[in-house]
């Protein structure tokens, strides 16, 4: 169980945010730097744990996006009922996305680029297709009730985001001490040691992919039920792929909580911009452009692998300065 | 449908835009070759020299065929001094890292365009934009018929100074085998970086050939670098005759598609090749190896 003590804390800590203030303001910027976290937990565990290279999560995100709206739109299906299907929807285009490419042995530069090319494919198709609203978007109908997923406040949305990444962290927890999570290190590390030693290498990154976008998916479905718009270029629009893969990089890439933290940090980062600079089309991403290269120069491992790092330095100062004779 | 009054005009302006297209992936293919990776930020360096391309006809006044020359020489630079200082170093030569870094970068540079010139698309008007040639039954746009002819001079010229220059073997030879080359005195970093340029140039003459019949706005490129991904990858990537050869059968295509199928489908039907080939060939039509 201790394990599991850090994520109960940091789980706890957050959920007692509404407590503490009924702030829209910080509740959103909440709700928004917890949906980017979950996201980019999806991302982690296939690039931070299984080392593939994702550059179109917004594919599965998007897909769970739409899958929830659509069905209620034009079908009148039950919201929650919607995002379920809706995670499962993203799931499945994961093992397809997945089972295409990792069959044919692409990986590096390759997967990132089949992954960039199916989100742009899904993204035109979207932005034509009828069922999507085209060109218009897809409005989910105002219906403030709990049947409907829809809250006049914003408080039982922020208690169902962080509900959501509480589940992602304990995922990752577990598969990380899991023999699948083992696979999914070493394939990383030496795809063709891992695969003399006998693990299905293939099957592994399929496995990590399938849950990778059922995260990314829930994140989707999510973003859906709180915007109650959607639009291709929201859905399946590079920025949700570039947010999924800055947050985990920012915050220590193949940890359990770099998403939480990096997403933290990055969305901060995009207010303080907000808060100077007036809001200015672009210089937020151009920030995260910024602290991406930065961080891949400066600080392979993260915010995370920093504080480590900096608790470690300062070890051992004090260790020298104990060690030191006075006068 | 099929008579030759519209088919071979069709073909013919294919060929020309197809020219263009072989240009920008020429100069990824030649950066994949080298140094092994796919330069994500390739696609928002060419809307910066589209931009710059646009201020320089406009406040300067000067022609993009003329702007061409400093504007190639400009972009070599820009991209030596990339990858030699932002690149290289930030990426400790893990490729990997590298993805991250032309991601950052091409994030960077495209939002810095958006934010300097916001989302507007701007258009220059050259006197002899709409001029036309008649070849046979088809007429071709001027600056159509210019660029098709300069991307073939542009070609040539790489392939000679790859074949008979001290630069261009050692390219080639960092290419085929960087330890060894390294062993005999090459400097990889130079020649990594003069191989970035030289991608980088490919890209600033593209955006002048493009610039006088094309708009620009900040995400202008993307367009094309997603159909020079395509060609790259069909070509065999790092193959420069296979990128030629493919980019000019890139442009028919799309252009026949376009013809039969209309604007956006013809778009995906580009999309869903780039993705075939990928899954069933990744080596390419002329690649050596996956």
């Amino acid at each position: 169980m201790r394990a599991f003590a850090p994520i109960a804390v940091a789980v706890g800590l957050l959920a007692a945010v509404p407590l503490i203030t009924a702030s829209n303001v910080v509740l959103n910027f909440l709700v928004v730097a917890l949906l980017t976290a979950l996201v980019g937990q999806g991302w982690n565990l296939l690039g931070g744990y299984g080392g593939q290279y994702s550059f179109g999560h917004a594919a599965f995100f998007g897909t769970g996006a739409y899958v929830t709206a659509i069905l209620q739109v034009r079908y009148g299906v039950n919201a929650w009922l919607g995002f379920v299907i809706g995670i499962a929807a993203g799931a499945a285009v994961g093992t397809f996305i997945g089972a295409l490419s990792f069959r044919s042995g692409l990986k590096g530069s390759y997967f990132a680029l089949v992954t960039l090319a199916f989100a742009e494919v899904l993204r035109i198709i979207a932005s034509v297709a009828p069922i999507t609203g085209a060109g218009v978007g897809t409005l989910i109908k105002l219906d403030l009730r709990p049947e409907a997923l829809q809250f006049q406040s914003r408080v039982p949305f922020y208690w169902i985001i962080l509900g959501l990444v509480a589940v992602s962290l304990l995922i990752i927890r577990i598969i990380q001490d899991s023999r699948f999570g083992a696979y999914l290190v070493a394939l990383r590390e030496n795809e063709d040691a891992a695969k003399a030693l006998g693990v299905n290498t293939t099957l592994v990154k399929l496995g990590a992919m399938t849950v990778s976008a059922a995260i990314a998916a829930a994140g989707g479905c999510f973003y859906a039920q709180y915007f109650l718009f959607l639009d291709a270029g929201i859905a399946y629009g590079p920025w949700i792929s570039i947010e999924a893969l800055l947050a985990p990089i920012v915050g220590g890439i193949g940890t359990v909580f770099g998403p939480l933290i990096g997403s933290l940090v990055i969305k901060t980062l995009g207010e303080l911009t907000k808060l100077v600079a007036g809001d200015a089309p672009g210089l937020d991403l151009v920030i995260y452009g910024c602290v991406l290269i930065l961080i891949v120069a400066f600080a392979p491992n993260g915010v995370a692998g920093l504080l480590l790092k900096a608790r470690r330095c300062f070890a051992v100062l004090k260790s020298l300065r104990s060690e030191q004779p006075h006068g | 449908m099929l008579s030759p009054a519209i088919l071979v005009p069709a073909v013919l302006n294919g060929l020309m835009t197809g020219a263009v297209y072989a240009l920008i992936a020429l100069g990824l293919t030649l950066i994949y070759g080298v140094l092994h990776i796919i330069n994500f930020a390739h696609g928002a360096l060419l809307t910066a020299a589209m931009f710059a391309a646009f201020y320089a006809y406009k406040v300067l006044g000067l022609d993009p065929y003329l702007a061409a020359v400093p504007l190639t020489v400009l972009f070599f630079g820009l991209g030596y001094a990339l990858q030699r200082f932002v690149i290289g170093p930030a990426s400790h030569g893990e490729d990997r890292n590298i993805l991250l870094v032309t991601l950052g970068l091409a994030v960077l540079i495209e939002n810095a365009l958006l934010f300097t010139f916001r989302a507007d698309t701007r258009t220059i008007n050259l006197p002899y934009a709409f001029d036309v040639i008649e070849v046979g039954t088809a007429f071709l746009a001027v600056p159509r018929v210019i660029a098709f002819a300069v991307v073939i001079v542009m070609a040539l010229a790489l392939w000679l100074f790859m074949r008979w220059t001290d630069t261009g073997k050692a390219i080639r030879a960092v290419a085929k085998e960087k330890l060894g080359a390294e062993l005999s005195g090459i400097d990889v970093n130079h020649i990594y970086a003069v191989t970035f340029g030289l991608g980088t140039m490919c890209v600033a003459l593209a955006a002048c050939l493009l610039i006088p019949t094309y708009y620009v706005n900040p995400t202008a490129g993307n367009a094309f670098v997603l159909i020079a991904f395509t060609i790259v990858v069909l070509g065999g990537m790092g193959s420069v005759a296979g990128a030629l050869i493919a980019g000019l059968f890139v442009g028919v295509v799309e252009s026949l598609s376009g013809l039969y199928l209309g604007e956006s489908l013809g778009q995906i039907g580009i999309f869903v090749m780039f993705i075939l080939v990928l899954l069933f060939c990744p080596s390419g039509l002329f690649g050596e190896r996956a």
